[in-house]
């Protein structure tokens, strides 16, 4: 392996090694600062105890693990709702037909209503609000209506983005596809659309990452998930631990899915540019 | 005459783009507009397609007036092809899709019943290998011959060209105009709104200079570019011959 | 007549300056008077009719009976009215001591003194009337077929599953007022709360709202326990508690309880 290198290459080389000894060594000085220094605060014995403590992990983490199962099926049946409302808005949204006027008003005032609002506010009115009219088991159910509440505010944010989306797409698509003699809403589901949505998956990911973690505001209306089976355990053991197991477990799902958000994104810049 | 334009007049806001068009375009003619950007070629031809209103005049074609407010663009669009500039293909499609979308949507046609005449289209415009190709994997000459392929798939009375080969690296302009050169032998009725003076002068039946949204001199290609009468058309020639 | 009057007056007065005499003499805010504080208002079952002289009410019997084991008459008993915030803070006080359903814990504990517990409060159903007239009853089996809720942050948790084994998952809410907003909406039948909690939300806050039964306070592990509150300190605390003492002893404090918070409500113990 004696090959020479061109001065540009050892120039390179050298950098390269020089920026790999500061970032591992701020690295670790970085990690012993934590590891040593944490240790020593006065408080950190009784935090360690409260918010560390392996005993109580060990004893609640399979019960979280169970109460997550029930985050994600809530997402489950969530998400697919919220990409065909959210779709179903953002073409309302492109109406021209002045007849059809309403639909488009209507799509204008949800989009500002629902992006307006925290979630928790929309899940308390919906989930308690709507059942309290009187309707009959199962249909009262929080689980129906608190998830109609995610859906409806997810949809809003989906809506922008997908119109984001159509409006990136070049007019002279439009144009082409016209020309062709295809109808305006062929050309919208066949060429404009398809591009739309591809171009806003990475964005529409993020919010779905989203609606992983605000899942668990549907708690406050009833359902045993894995934030309120957390706070269950720890009123039982005083120890805030559980609260700890059940970050894990949210980081465990969140943590890939924001990676694989990312890398979409940044393979997008790349190609457009 | 298939297609007539009598008195068209289009402005965008109060900027006047098309200011009292009158044309005749004759069975099988090919007819070149040249003139500098921004002189209206383009928005004529868009205007030609329905793509655009016109605010007073008429198109007519084949005898009916095709300009009439209120009317349905579509089955009209299907009797005349455009190419634009660029970004004519959809991305997303293959070569191949791209040119069976709108006989499929329109003429509801099956892909098994168009395979064999969207082959045989390729074929003639030697893109037989580029069929199942996305456009980003197509040159650019090449995604233009396909967009004609395109256009032609529905089988048009008339085409209109909007500067085809302008967005295009020279070495790849050729391929392009030859396309042009084989559907004016064939008898296809064009127009073109087009900077490649010599292929005009080669092939137009008729020239129009365009200025400031009229047709300030129209004529034979010998007229327009050996004895042009306006001086707006001389000092035009003068800059880009 | 007049005599026999004087005499017994005498007696009176004598018996009661000996009793205060062994314990409390001295002890009170104004010598020979026992100055009790309660709510404003004190309300059902705790004090009838925001009227503690009249003895009615779980908390005006508890009261006088207390009063009565360290020696004061009646007459030598004033009410005074205090707010409950203001009553849990450290600082003098104006009266001997305050009773509104104080529950005792360790961190008020610090602020103030609490005599042993006079009250302990079981856990009790609340419901609707259209649960019970829907065929619920005070019996566990019955129980187990209904939705349950309750506060998260509550003993009711673990106890909906100790007591009863409901056959669906509980579901669990941040607070009172989310529970009987989900049993107004007929998102849950019923749910678990301590007896005084139970009674104040079926009588003020849920629509049509009904106690469908209690259970022992025993079965509860960690009751909530009522004191009588006092002044941080306050050298009455021992005469308090040899009162409460001796009441639990003689079985009249039980006497009490059963007369003011399961007759007088209805709330059957459940078995």
């Amino acid at each position: 392996m004696t090959q020479t290198l061109t001065r540009r290459q050892a120039f390179e080389a050298r950098q390269r090694r020089r920026a790999t000894t500061l970032a591992v060594g701020s690295t670790v000085a970085v990690l012993v600062a934590l590891v040593v220094l944490i240790p020593l605060a006065p408080g950190w014995e009784a935090v360690k105890r409260s918010f560390f403590n392996a005993e109580v992990f060990a004893k609640t983490f399979p019960g979280l693990l169970n109460a997550f199962v029930l985050d994600v099926a809530i997402f489950a049946w969530c998400a697919p709702l919220i990409a065909l409302l959210g779709l179903a808005v953002a073409l309302m949204r492109d109406i021209r037909n002045p007849a059809l006027y309403p639909l488009r008003l209507l799509a204008i005032l949800y989009t500002d209503v629902f992006r307006g609002l925290p979630v928790i506010l929309v899940i308390y009115l919906i989930g308690f609000g709507i059942p309290g009219l009187g309707l009959p088991r199962p249909w009262n159910s929080p689980y129906i209506w608190g998830s109609l509440a995610l859906i409806l505010v997810y949809a809003a944010y989906v809506a922008e983005v997908i119109r984001s989306g159509i409006e990136s797409v070049h007019q002279s698509q439009r144009s082409a596809a016209l020309s062709l003699g295809l109808s305006p809403s062929d050309a919208m589901r066949f060429v404009v659309l398809p591009q739309a949505i591809r171009r806003v998956v990475p964005a529409n990911m993020n919010l779905f990452i989203a609606l992983q973690k605000d899942v668990a505001l549907l708690s406050f209306i009833g359902p045993v998930e894995i934030f309120r089976q957390a706070g269950v355990y720890k009123s039982l053991m005083a120890n805030f631990t559980p609260y700890v197991g059940a970050a894990i477990i949210f980081l465990c799902l969140t943590i890939p899915a924001t990676r694989y958000a990312d890398y979409l994104m940044n393979r997008q810049r790349k190609a457009r540019s | 005459m298939v297609l007539r334009l009598e008195n068209i007049q289009k402005s965008f806001g109060s900027n006047v783009v098309l200011d009292g068009i009158d044309l005749e375009i004759g069975k099988g003619q090919m007819v070149c507009l040249i003139g500098a950007s921004g002189s209206g070629k383009s928005t004529l031809l868009r205007c030609m397609n329905l793509l655009e209103p016109i605010d007073d005049g008429a198109i007519w074609l084949d005898g009916q007036d095709i300009s009439e407010p209120g009317l349905d663009p579509q089955p009209v669009r299907r009797r005349i092809g455009m190419v634009f500039q660029s970004f004519n293909l959809f991305p997303h499609m293959t070569a191949a899709e791209n040119v069976m979308l709108a006989p499929r949507r329109t003429k509801g046609l099956s892909r098994d019943a168009l395979n064999a005449p969207v082959s045989a289209l390729f074929e003639r415009f030697g893109l037989a290998d580029r069929m199942d190709h996305y456009p980003d994997q197509l040159s650019g000459g090449q995604q233009q011959r396909v967009a004609i392929v395109r256009a032609l798939a529905m089988e048009p009375e008339v085409m209109l060209f909007d500067e085809i080969t302008s967005a295009l690296d020279p070495e790849l302009v050729g391929e392009v105009l030859d396309v042009l050169r084989a559907l004016r032998m064939q008898g296809m009725t064009m127009v073109l709104a087009t900077h490649e003076m010599g292929f005009a002068r080669e092939l137009a039946d008729l020239v129009c200079f365009l200025d400031n949204g009229r047709i300030l001199e129209a004529g034979t290609p010998s007229q327009i570019f050996e004895t042009p009468e306006q001086d707006r058309t001389k000092s035009f020639l003068s800059r880009v011959l | 007549m007049k005599l026999l009057t004087t005499t017994a007056l005498a007696v009176t007065l004598a018996t009661g300056a000996l009793a205060q005499g062994d314990c409390a003499a001295g002890k009170t805010i104004t010598d020979g008077t026992l100055t009790i504080a309660t709510g404003n208002p004190a309300y059902y079952p705790w004090v009838m009719d925001d009227a503690p002289e009249s003895k009615q009410g779980f908390e005006a019997a508890v009261a006088y009976a207390v009063a009565s084991e360290m020696g004061f008459s009646d007459e030598q008993v004033t009410w005074v009215r205090t707010s409950f915030d203001q009553s849990i803070q450290p600082g003098a006080k104006d009266f001997d001591f305050n009773l509104q359903q104080f529950s005792i814990t360790e961190e008020r504990d610090k602020m103030v003194d609490f005599s042993q517990p006079y009250y302990t409060s079981p856990m009790a159903v609340l419901t609707t009337q259209s649960v019970i007239d829907g065929g619920a009853t005070a019996s566990v089996d019955s129980l187990k077929g209904l939705i349950w809720g309750a506060d998260a942050n509550t003993t009711a948790v673990p106890m909906l599953q100790d007591l009863i084994q409901p056959e669906k998952d509980p579901l669990l809410y941040g607070d009172n007022t989310d529970v009987t907003a989900a049993m107004q909406a007929g998102q849950i039948d019923a749910a678990l709360f301590d007896l005084p909690t139970a009674l104040y939300l079926s009588a003020v806050v849920v629509n049509n709202g009904a106690i469908l039964g209690q259970f022992l306070p025993d079965a509860a592990p960690n009751p909530d326990n009522f004191g009588l509150l006092m002044e941080e300190g306050n050298p009455l605390k021992e005469c308090v508690d040899a009162a409460i003492s001796s009441l639990k002893d003689s079985g009249k404090l039980a006497e009490i309880e059963a007369q003011w918070l399961q007759e007088t409500t209805g709330v059957p113990v459940i078995r």
